[in-house]
């Protein structure tokens, strides 16, 4: 505990950014107490209700309450970017890992997938997949959590390497230790603080995919709240007349992005062995 | 009386650069042809500057890296070349301390684990009764049984040379080779740290290959002294000749070089010039002859075979 | 003759996680123009931080010099302002580490790098500082100065690295060289030839050197002052022919005894300093070698003792010696 105070007090941008995640965490995990309303229900006689006493931020041309939707809409965006780090990040570590330990033709064979895959731009991506499997939450998930898999095993692979040229695990040939053994005992909690890190760091960028799939119209289809579509559908024709209709769910995005990215910096200078005194 | 290590032309090449399509351009010849025995509770000090080969002969003997060529003889099994599944077995009498404390150990082990887990890889004994063994390991290098719940980085640089040891240890090995054991560690430490091994080849009958470039300390631990250079040896005999009568202009170099902490000694500033070649580009002939004052034409040509100069002391020279 | 380096009362500390640090805690010394005065000491005692104090170079934050003097010939360094110290820095001090890799820029090479500090001093042209480069390269015994001044660090050995970082120092003839363990990570046979070159560099350009080491066989064959530094402190301190004869800290003692020497008896233990040096941030009361001396007697673990003229040049900070 003393240590979590410590580092609070060193980083406080680090501290300001988990403030905010936890902020975004706990709305959308309470997002059917909180809300006011129900987030999908439409009413034409409140359609572009200014915000009131009623509607707290508005509602939407749909005559559904702009706060609700905000609110649940958090929580699709939480589902989307946690689904999709624990995918990406998981099956590319999973690669990584027996890719940099095993080495040999397996390895090359995998780094050059790896390479085509990140070659790909992540909309192309997610437009054929959208496209071939339809649209939907978890398909949204599934193509969200593809790009991240080559990123992740890389920096896994590299961890691997100079891992496994390390004295200890030297030590453990020497005893004989088998190295499925070595992999699973020695090799690789080595590498969950770096894994850690990364997947703290892509949360902001899985969300921002989310919202811009989303605004694309190939990501969460109707009739979930996402924030990204909710800044497609206002955008264009509703900035000047109903501006609350762009501005929160623009706002939301960047300051849950920018809370990811102050607290994965943090992390990532506190859990750096260099940084030390 | 048969040896317990015996290793003959032992051979080691690495690929050096290498080409576009991974053809191999030139290579590293870090062991070139190394023959040396160890008996049953002797030391054999390996003495060489950086990049002559000893450390790679040393992880060779483990087969930690493979061998190019040459034999490796252990209590009489020919170990060269044979399958990690029958070589199981015999790691256990074959053990290995590093030069570095920090990266020898597991941060994300307890030390009592570290010392352990070679028990728990061949299945002796089970948990209760390791924890006994583990105790009495940690007893027997200096620490105590409380601080096998500790993890590394709450040990000192030499507290952890100790749970080095004791993990080598573990399973009652017959041969250890400490590589620069105490070469990182503080003076005061270090010899606490020679004390325990000596100790230890005296209760136990260890025998060590002891690799180090402090020759203070190698002709205090050891009874033979190999000088390495390059990947040869160049002079080869027990410990009190070598020190007496080196006759290898290379070993000559090596003990002049070396401050002596007594101010009354002045030592001869004239020694060897010039800088350790690198491995890849070996000069012909003696490796050692860019650097030697007394070098013929003949130590350009020819490569001088190790051989017995007077009785039990090898060296390789054209010139002795 | 005077001091050229005067050092009182020097003290710094580090903000660490784990508290305070007291890295040197008042430590005192002077070297003469021409002198190698040696500062002995195994990791922890604060021998490179009272280095890196004397060039102000220490990371502030978490370090601090909270106080004493350093005086280059009567000026005082901790009293400069970053202008004034950086002006100091190479021209009238400078120093030389023991890794040579991380000391010398990668992506320059060697004679750039060495000019550049000379037209930094000096203000004279490009021209003039490279060819004082290459001569400077070609007094610390670089064969083919010239190409070599044209190579970047990564293609030279680790001993010519380290006098090319020699040459660095020395090319504006400081007035003080602070060598900071620097063969400690040389090959034996190279580390005899960077230390003939410091000593003959030394004799030839009247500088004082201050050698920081751990390697009592290099301060027995260079230095003619040393002193012994434990936990930040100075405890022991003499000309170095006294101190190898007549060693008074019982700290010096142990270490000396320590150490394998040439043709010692067959199967002999080395003589240990039993425990390990206490952490900075928790040191002992009394005499922080006091939890590990043979010697030790009931005042030691109560109070400190002060350093004491024990002998004609040879002080100790100790009750019982």
């Amino acid at each position: 505990m003393r240590e979590a105070l410590y580092y609070a007090r060193r980083y406080p941008l680090g501290v300001a950014g988990a403030l905010i995640l936890i902020a975004f965490v706990v709305t959308a995990v309470f997002a059917n107490v909180i809300a006011p309303y129900d987030p999908l229900t439409t009413n034409a006689r409140f359609s572009l209700a200014p915000p009131s006493r009623h509607f707290l931020i508005g509602a939407d041309m749909m005559g559904r309450d702009m706060l609700s939707r905000m609110i649940h809409g958090a929580r699709i965006s939480l589902a989307v970017a946690l689904g999709a780090t624990c995918i990406g990040s998981g099956l590319g570590a999973i690669l990584g890992l027996t890719s940099g330990y095993i080495g040999g033709w397996f390895d090359l064979i995998v780094q050059r997938i790896a390479e085509i895959m990140q070659a790909l731009p992540l909309l192309v991506m997610a437009l054929v997949i959208t496209a071939s499997l339809g649209p939907s939450l978890v398909n949204t998930i599934i193509a969200i959590a593809i790009p991240l898999i080559p990123n992740v095993a890389r920096v896994i692979r590299a961890n691997v390497l100079s891992l496994r040229e390390l004295n200890y695990v030297e030590a453990a040939r020497a005893v004989g230790m088998r190295g499925r053994r070595i992999a699973l005992v020695h090799v690789f909690p080595n590498t969950i603080a770096p894994l850690i890190v990364l997947a703290t760091a892509q949360l902001g960028s899985t969300i921002l995919t989310e919202a811009s799939l989303s605004f694309l119209g190939l990501g969460v289809p109707e009739p979930y709240p996402s924030w990204g579509r909710m800044l497609s559908d206002s955008a264009a024709e509703y900035l000047r007349s109903a501006p609350w209709l762009v501005i929160f769910p623009g706002v939301a995005i960047s300051l849950v992005v920018f809370g990811a990215n102050l607290f994965g910096d943090a992390l990532r200078d506190i859990l750096d062995p260099r940084q030390g005194d | 009386m048969t040896m317990l290590l015996d290793v003959k032309d032992l051979r080691k090449t690495f690929p050096g650069h290498t080409g576009l399509f991974g053809n191999v351009l030139d290579r590293v010849h870090a062991v070139d042809g190394i023959s040396f025995s160890i008996g049953e509770g002797r030391t054999l000090g390996l003495v060489g500057e950086s990049g002559c080969g000893k450390s790679t002969v040393g992880r060779a003997l483990l087969r930690l890296i493979e061998p190019s060529s040459g034999s490796i003889l252990f209590q009489g099994n020919d170990i060269t070349h044979l399958p990690e599944r029958e070589l199981r077995a015999l790691r256990r009498r074959m053990q290995i301390v590093f030069q570095d404390p920090y990266s020898s150990l597991n941060p994300r082990q307890r030390a009592g684990d570290i010392v352990a887990e070679p028990l728990k890889v061949h299945g002796i004994a089970a948990a209760a009764e390791r924890r006994v063994l583990t105790e009495a390991l940690f007893a027997r290098v200096g620490l105590t049984a409380r601080q096998m719940a500790l993890y590394p980085h709450q040990f000192s640089g030499g507290q952890r040379q100790r749970i080095s040891i004791a993990r080598a240890l573990s399973l009652g090995p017959r041969f250890i080779v400490a590589d620069e054991p105490v070469s990182a560690l503080d003076v005061s430490v270090q010899a606490q740290v020679i004390n325990l091994l000596m100790d230890l080849q005296v209760q136990d009958g260890l025998s060590y290959l002891f690799i180090s470039h402090n020759l203070a300390v190698v002709e205090h631990v050891s009874h033979d002294v190999a000088v390495m250079y390059l990947g040869r040896i160049v002079e080869y005999t027990d410990k009190a000749t070598i020190f007496a009568q080196p006759l290898h202009p290379y070993t000559k170099a090596l003990m002049a070089a070396v401050p002596v902490a007594d101010p009354a000694v002045r030592r001869d500033k004239k020694h060897v010039m010039g800088d350790v070649p690198s491995p890849i580009n070996r000069p012909p002939g003696c490796h050692f002859h860019p650097r030697c004052p007394i070098a013929r034409p003949q130590c350009l040509r020819d490569e001088p075979v190790l051989r017995e100069i007077q009785p039990g002391h090898r060296v390789a020279c054209h010139l002795v | 003759m005077l001091p050229v380096l005067e050092v009182s009362g020097l003290t710094t500390v580090f903000q660490t996680r784990s508290g305070l640090v007291r890295a040197v805690q008042d430590v005192s010394f002077s070297v003469n123009p021409g002198e190698t005065l040696a500062i002995v000491g195994e990791s922890g005692c604060g021998k490179t931080m009272t280095a890196l104090s004397l060039m102000r170079l220490i990371p502030s934050p978490p370090g601090r010099i909270t106080g004493g003097t350093v005086k280059l010939d009567g000026i005082d360094l901790l009293a400069l302002d970053d202008a004034g110290m950086r002006r100091m820095r190479g021209s009238q001090i400078a120093m030389i580490f023991q890794e040579p890799m991380t000391a010398l820029n990668p992506l320059f090479t060697v004679g750039r790098q060495i000019a550049e500090m000379i037209s930094l001093h000096e203000g004279i042209s490009r021209r003039s500082a490279n060819s004082r480069a290459v001569e400077m390269l070609q007094h610390v015994r670089i064969p083919a100065p010239e190409r070599r001044a044209r190579e970047y660090p990564h293609q030279m050995s680790g001993g010519m690295r380290q006098r090319a970082m020699i040459a660095m120092a020395l090319a504006c003839k400081p007035k003080v060289l602070i060598a900071d363990e620097p063969t400690t990570a040389l090959d034996v046979t190279i580390q005899a030839q960077v230390l003939d070159l410091i000593d003959d560099l030394r004799k030839e350009l009247g500088t004082a050197v201050v050698l920081i080491t751990h390697d009592l066989g290099v301060v027995a064959e260079v230095a003619d002052r040393m002193i012994v530094m434990y936990a930040g402190r100075k405890v022991e301190e003499g000309t170095t022919q006294n101190l190898f004869a007549a060693p008074s800290h019982p700290y010096l003692q142990g270490l000396m005894a320590s150490i394998p020497k040439f043709g010692a008896q067959e199967g002999a233990r080395l003589k240990e300093i039993p425990g390990i040096v206490p952490p900075l941030n928790n040191l002992p009361p009394g005499c922080a070698f006091a939890p590990r001396c043979p010697a030790a007697i009931g005042p030691c673990t109560e109070t400190r003792p002060p350093l004491e003229m024990k002998r004609q040049g040879h002080a100790a900070a100790c009750w019982v010696a």
